[in-house]
């Protein structure tokens, strides 16, 4: 990558200043915030299972699906795959093949969000939903997690709020798919200029690895 | 290096240019298109330099609302009992007046403001690394201090009457109060949240910058002390602001859904937001004062016409302060039912964090010694800086030292300890750059006289102001109460007088400040003869780009012989 970095770094005063390595560093950055801002609940997470409540968290985590969970992860990271194969395609000038990789890589994203749904659907079906939506009372029910144990109860705050941000981020990485979609068909990403499709690789790999750790987390633990 | 050029007022505004010089077309026959092309050059600019203007000027009212609610509440307190607001509302000002000041004010604060103007002038670059998004920190600040300002006005109560519920409780949001009280919480957060994003973003972009942005011939040790404050600085913002976030976050979703994250009554425990708060907010403490602590190594340096004393030994503390100031945020919880071990464990790491701090002090010190003494305006801010903000460090071992903290726990002596430290720490830093700069910003000269008048007002209202504070909260006046024992009275007449005191300075300086810049006298070029390359190498308002051509550096930022020219 090195003779490409040389090319980007050119200082000149009447361009807006671009810089290879300064917007991957930006980047970095800004995947540490997205790192400490999960970490945040993982921290809260691990205190819970620890400290407090281990044997309601392996109760709890029972009640999890691990056959949609395990496939989401499949999922996921198929398309942290796709996503390098896009980059590497488009470094190789095949457009075509790009093109391609990104749709696969952003159906995979689609897929995810699918199965999420019926994941929380069948979770709402059973009662199982934060208490205060009492508006869903009406489609499934009252919630049951009031009724629970406490660490259970918990386990399933911090499901629904964790996977529930991590899918909010699988969203936010759609969008800027569809960015790098657009970008490289109007020839905005080509052989030369790919800063910016590394960098949403880079974000898509992180919204990869914190399902990784998700994943055994809410669903292996019991 | 004298540039005949355009400065950056008077040219181009770099983002939607099309239609902003569209307008001024129409405008020239029509005011108001002139007016809103003048606007637009600013709200959508990405020119660091007039980001940082907007910055200071709407960190400018934010800091007048605050001050109008302190005000408030030292006139409520100036006799036991209620004079004219209620305890209800009292609880709702306080809390305001601390969301308002931290979040608005003093967070932001240097980096936002002289940050943005300074940092790319003194690194001898056009602009930030990613300009773009250094504006769109400033959207974002307005959103979210929108959601916050709002918070104060409207809502609901519990029975679904319109009225008054800004949020109270303390600006800290304490968890399980914040869950069950049925003022504006949820908006204040999401507007703390956003301003997060605000605060990470410039991090991300000063980091950047400072690594990629150097001039020719700058290394990291060739740094002005001012840049070194800001990268330290910049890394507490990003590796601290995404847990507050997140803390935030919970609180809000447990406000609207009940996952029971915080609730006593549902299993959580509400200690672990205390953590993570503090995880954020004690670095969030030195974010407010290092950069304050760079300002004033530039400007003893500039000022005392030496070559600052223990240059590396002042860098790499603020680096340590950030570091260090990682592990001590539970010293804020030393009531809250910890164990005894974490206790002594992070008792003993905070008074370690006072050792970096003494390291400047004394650099800053030595500095002086048998320099050439200037006692300009700015100088005698940054000597203010000093002698406050060692009084606010020095009380503040006595809240790290275990048994003592029990004594003055929520007393007025933690909230005269920290204003010594925020207040007379970061935002006399503010001040000292406001005078340090201000011929960079508007290459005029504010009136010198007036300068010195409005400091000593504010200097003698201060002490007067938080030094009693000191005092009735060694006596066992607690803090955030509406009322109070009538032994307290004396204590509490003398700060509202010092109050009184010290706002008459701020206005006296703050009309000093808008007349030297609308019409000031000129000022020279390098006016206080500095030596880092926002003097020596850019124009007095600086040019669009900065520079004529990027310029190359010889000789460090401190390189004086003693003498004045």
């Amino acid at each position: 990558m090195s003779n490409s970095t040389e090319l980007h770094i050119e200082e000149n005063h009447d361009h807006e200043h671009e810089d290879y390595v300064g917007d991957k560093m930006g980047m970095w950055l800004f995947l540490f915030t997205e790192l400490l801002l999960f970490g945040g609940m993982f921290l809260a997470f691990l205190v819970y299972y620890i400290s407090f409540y281990t044997e309601d968290f392996h109760n709890a985590g029972k009640n999890l699906n691990v056959m949609m969970g395990g496939g989401n992860t499949l999922i996921l990271l198929t398309s942290s795959l796709t996503m390098v194969l896009a980059i590497t395609a488009i470094q190789k000038k095949n457009k075509f093949l790009s093109i391609f990789y990104l749709i696969v890589t952003i159906a995979c994203a689609g897929g995810f969000m699918v199965v999420k749904y019926f994941e929380w659907g069948a979770k709402f079906s059973h009662g199982l939903y934060p208490a205060k939506l009492t508006s869903l009372a009406e489609y499934f029910g009252p919630s049951i997690i009031p009724s629970l144990p406490k660490g259970e109860a918990i386990f399933f705050g911090l499901y629904f709020t964790m996977t529930g941000l991590h899918g909010f981020h699988v969203m936010a990485g759609v969008a800027v798919l569809l960015i790098v979609l657009y970008k490289v068909i109007v020839n905005d990403i080509d052989s030369e200029k790919f800063g910016y499709m590394e960098n949403v690789g880079l974000y898509w790999h992180v919204v990869d690895l914190i399902w990784i750790y998700l994943f055994p987390l809410l669903y292996l633990v019991a | 290096m004298v540039s005949s050029a355009k400065t950056f007022y008077e040219d181009k505004a770099l983002i939607f240019q099309g239609f902003q010089e569209s307008l001024e077309k129409a405008g020239e026959n029509n005011k108001l298109y002139k007016f809103l092309a003048w606007v637009l050059s600013w709200i959508f600019s990405t020119d660091h330099k007039r980001v940082g203007i907007l910055y200071l000027i709407t960190m400018a009212a934010f800091f007048a609302i605050g001050v109008s609610l302190g005000l408030l509440i030292r006139f409520e307190l100036f006799l036991p009992g209620e004079q004219f607001i209620s305890a209800r509302v009292y609880n709702s000002v306080f809390t305001m007046h601390g969301v308002i000041m931290i979040f608005l004010v003093v967070i932001p604060g240097i980096p936002a403001t002289f940050g943005n103007f300074c940092l790319p002038l003194q690194l001898g670059a056009p602009d930030v690394s990613f300009p773009k998004l250094n504006l769109s920190t400033w959207w974002l600040f307005m959103i979210g201090a929108g959601l916050a300002v709002l918070s104060l006005f409207v809502g609901t109560n519990a029975n679904g009457e319109l009225m008054m519920v800004a949020p109270d409780g303390g600006w800290t949001f304490y968890v399980p109060y914040s869950l069950e009280s049925s003022a504006n919480i949820s908006l204040a957060l999401s507007g703390a949240f956003i301003l997060g994003f605000s605060s990470m973003f410039t991090g991300m972009n000063f980091i950047t910058t400072i690594h990629r942005m150097r001039a020719k011939g700058m290394g990291f040790f060739q740094m002005p002390l001012f840049c070194w404050s800001l990268y330290a600085s910049s890394w507490i913002q990003v590796l601290a602001t995404p847990v507050v976030s997140i803390t935030l976050l919970l609180v809000i979703i447990e406000r609207f859904m009940g996952i029971g994250i915080f609730d006593p009554s549902k299993g959580g425990d509400p200690v672990l937001y205390q953590h993570m708060f503090w995880i954020y907010s004690h670095p969030a403490v030195y974010l407010m004062v290092i950069p304050a602590m760079g300002v004033v190594s530039d400007v003893i340096a500039v000022f005392s016409r030496r070559t600052i004393f223990g240059y590396k030994a002042i860098a790499i503390s603020s680096m340590a302060i950030a570091f260090v100031g990682y592990f001590v945020w539970a010293h804020h919880m030393f009531t809250s039912g910890m164990t005894e071990t974490a206790q002594i464990v992070f008792s003993f790491l905070t008074f370690f964090v006072a050792i970096p701090t003494a390291i400047k002090t004394f650099n800053w010190i030595a500095t002086l010694y048998k320099g050439s003494i200037h006692l300009s305006v700015p100088m005698v801010w940054a000597l203010t800086f000093v002698f406050l903000f060692s009084i606010g460090g020095l009380t503040g071992l006595l809240n790290g030292a275990i048994n003592a903290d029990i004594h003055v726990h929520d007393t007025y002596y933690v909230v005269g300890h920290f204003h010594y430290t925020m207040f007379g720490g970061g935002m006399v830093g503010l001040f000292c750059a406001c005078h340090y700069w201000f011929p960079k910003v508007t290459g005029k000269i504010y009136n010198e006289s007036v300068g010195y008048l409005a400091w000593a007002f504010f200097f003698v209202g201060f002490n007067t102001l938080y030094g009693s504070m000191l005092v009735m909260g060694l006596l066992g006046m607690p803090r955030r109460y509406h009322d109070y024992l009538p032994q307290f009275t004396i204590w509490h007449q003398l700060s509202t007088i010092g109050a009184v005191i010290m706002v008459t300075g701020l206005i006296i300086m703050f009309i000093n400040l808008l007349k030297g810049w609308i019409n000031g006298p000129k000022a020279n070029e390098n006016h206080w003869d500095g030596r880092s390359l926002e003097w020596t190498h850019s124009a007095s308002p600086p040019i669009l780009l900065n520079f004529d051509k990027d310029p190359e550096v010889q000789g460090g930022p401190y390189d004086y012989d003693g003498e004045w020219k």
